[in-house]
């Protein structure tokens, strides 16, 4: 199948008095047309600024330094921004952390999918105004018609992300990147908008870009998976692969490190030391001063992405997989 | 469960958040009045710890407020080793328990002064405490840098060179300046990555078993409290709907709210169990429903629990409020 999304060797700099500092480094990868892929990451990985560079929202001094970004065989790394605008909701739709800043404060939530409608697709107002009830009600929205006159800050935080992924999905596109999307919410309604989120994305048949911190979301909303760390991949792979039977040293301490419930024990694997700052990225693979399993190579060469397992990661530790890596 | 440390009974706070005077005469809007923590009763048993866990406005961090002396209780008692912390009147009297026990917040970054050395941060309760200067007090703030696993030389600098994760280490080798007994941890990691998260927890973990303290720990995340906890209370606006052994809680939960707290962590694991997400949210304390408080999102619900309030009652080896668990409806 050919994907609907294809970045190859993106790299995003920041121009700072120093030079440049580079937050995401050559990273490539696919997403199929409705498939669900997790980016995960702790921060600083540069997880949120691939996002931002695909629906084409870096801040400068951000700035896309390289690579291509293809949506269904079209590149749009480069479009002007005018162009860019009209792909945005028509073709990527986009959800972020804080519903609130997705929202416009001083317009009620009916105007505000009313005009995203409108601006993407030829329905006269009435029309309009009939898609956008019927939008609330698809993202679970009680007593939608009297809720659509009113303001966001009428909303609680779930129903507000509620209605950020009913103007996500206004235009139906064919991706949406989500970054976070649940972080701000708490866990009984973060539970409801990952199914709804779900839900809405297999009925639509739209491909997902989930950004998360959360290893739990990604577990179970993703297809698969891909692994950030100082702005590159570091492993990719089918979700329960990535889950069951980490490949790269660093997934290896990531998934040790989070507490699960109902396993006792004393102490959680600790990978020793911090994520390297921009400014100091260690030469060879950025792992390798925290690495249990570093050597020579490590501090010297950088290992690109080989496969793992039913995975693929970038350590020299599998080039040829002659030594297995252990938890 | 060893001798108590703290026991907070019949602990009830409220804060009136009414408008204004002039605009409640004049708009005849009534006085509002937050119900944070509505008659909670349990006990911390020396060295071991005890976990809150909720939603956000549950009252959780409100109790480790009261349980520090931040508040003073609307009603009833906090009592820190025998001592009702409500009847503590000046700040002289006060001084020798808040000693005893210290905080640790959740932002590190607001709770760090950025201005001080790092040094500096971790000799104030020395110094306020009077208990050490001279070349015995930077013994000491080497000692607490040690022990926190950062490097006596750290103390030369200023809180913004260092990592969340630093920080964190920063703030828990101040609150042990003093040698505290009791610490109370309001969401200590969920500012920080998972990976610097299970730095910090094998670190508290760790100092625990060394000097013998005893924790109030705050979260909202499940899977952290089931790692740290000997016991566990689950809040719901403002009341305590289960307390028991954490290992119980977590293994059988009985309050209809408990499961369904259980139910929503996402599945690592990934049986492909099907979740059912309930529906519904937290209702506003300041207007909590009638009767059982969980009863508008509870498929258990009858008559009674729409109109009287359930008791924590004892149910096996914890203790539940619940009415269908009582009459054996679950």
């Amino acid at each position: 199948m050919t994907p609907l999304l294809e970045v190859s060797r993106l790299r995003v700099e920041f121009a700072t008095r120093r030079g440049p500092l580079v937050a995401v480094d050559d990273i490539s990868f696919t997403i199929a047309p409705g498939e669900v892929l997790g980016v995960v990451g702790e921060s600083g990985a540069g997880k949120s600024l691939t996002g931002a560079a695909i629906i084409g929202l870096l801040e400068p001094p951000g700035r896309i330094a390289g690579g291509e970004i293809r949506l269904a065989g079209r590149r749009i790394d480069n479009l002007p921004p005018e162009e860019m605008r009209r792909i945005r909701g028509r073709e990527i739709g986009a959800i972020f952390q804080d519903p609130l800043t997705s929202l416009n404060p001083l317009y009620t939530v009916g105007r505000q999918l009313v005009e995203t409608i409108r601006v993407h697709s030829s329905l006269g107002g009435r029309e309009a105004r009939e898609h956008a009830l019927q939008l609330l009600k698809e993202v679970g929205i009680p007593a939608a018609e009297q809720r659509i006159d009113q303001y966001p800050h009428q909303f609680s935080g779930g129903m507000r992300q509620r209605v950020v992924i009913a103007l996500a999905l206004a235009a139906n596109p064919r991706l949406i990147i989500a970054d976070e999307p649940t972080t701000a919410l708490d866990v009984s309604i973060q539970a409801q908008i990952i199914a709804l989120l779900k839900r809405l994305c297999r009925e639509h048949g739209t491909s997902v870009m989930l950004v998360t911190h959360d290893m739990g979301v990604i577990a179970e909303t993703a297809d698969r998976v891909a692994v950030m760390y100082a702005g590159r991949i570091v492993e990719i792979g089918p979700v329960w692969e990535v889950v069951h039977a980490p490949q790269h040293p660093y997934t290896v301490g990531l998934m040790g490190s989070i507490p699960i419930l109902g396993e006792t024990r004393e102490r959680l694997v600790q990978i020793e030391g911090a994520m390297p700052r921009l400014t100091a990225i260690p030469p060879g693979c950025p792992f390798n001063p925290r690495c249990p399993h570093v050597f020579d190579r490590c501090r010297s060469e950088r290992p690109e992405l080989v496969p793992a397992g039913a995975s693929r990661a970038a350590c020299w530790l599998h080039l040829g997989a002659e030594r297995p890596v252990h938890a | 469960m060893p001798e108590p440390l703290l026991r907070a009974s019949g602990l009830v706070r409220y804060f009136d958040v009414s408008a204004p005077w002039l605009n409640r005469v004049l708009e005849r809007k009534p006085r509002a009045v937050v119900k944070a923590v509505d008659g909670i009763d349990f006990e911390i048993g020396r060295g071991e710890t005890f976990s809150l866990v909720g939603e956000s406005g549950c009252g959780k961090s409100t109790v480790a407020r009261l349980a520090v002396g931040l508040y003073r209780p609307t009603r009833g008692r906090i009592e820190f080793d025998g001592t009702d912390l409500a009847t503590v009147g000046s700040r002289r009297e006060m001084l020798p328990i808040r000693r005893r026990l210290q905080m640790i917040f959740q932002d590190p970054y607001a709770s760090l002064n950025p201005r001080w050395r790092v040094r500096e941060i971790i000799a104030e309760p020395l110094r306020t405490h009077r208990l050490l200067s001279g070349a015995a007090l930077d013994e000491r703030v080497d000692e607490l840098l040690t022990q926190v696993k950062l490097d006596p030389a750290d103390g030369e600098k200023y809180p913004h060179e260092f990592s969340g994760g630093q920080r964190q280490r920063i703030s828990i080798a101040r609150a042990l300046a003093a040698n505290p007994e009791f610490l109370v941890a309001d969401e200590p990691t969920s500012a920080l990555d998972v990976s610097v998260q299970a730095q910090i927890l094998n670190l508290m973990k760790d100092l625990q078993r060394d000097l013998g303290l005893t924790y109030l720990f705050i979260s909202h995340n499940l899977a952290v409290v089931s790692h740290v906890s000997d016991r566990v209370g689950v809040m719901y606006l403002g009341r305590l709907v289960e307390v028991g052994e954490a290992r119980e809680i977590f293994r059988a939960p009985r309050h209809p709210y408990t499961r369904l707290l259980l139910d929503t962590i996402p599945d690592l694991k990934m049986t492909r169990r099907e979740r059912e997400p309930v529906g519904g949210e937290v209702p506003s304390p300041i207007d909590p429903p009638e009767g059982c408080a969980f009863h508008p999102r509870c498929p258990f619900a009858n008559e009674r629990c729409r109109r009287e309030r359930p008791e924590l009652l004892a149910a096996g080896k914890s203790a539940v409020a619940c009415h269908a668990a009582e009459e054996g409806r679950l």
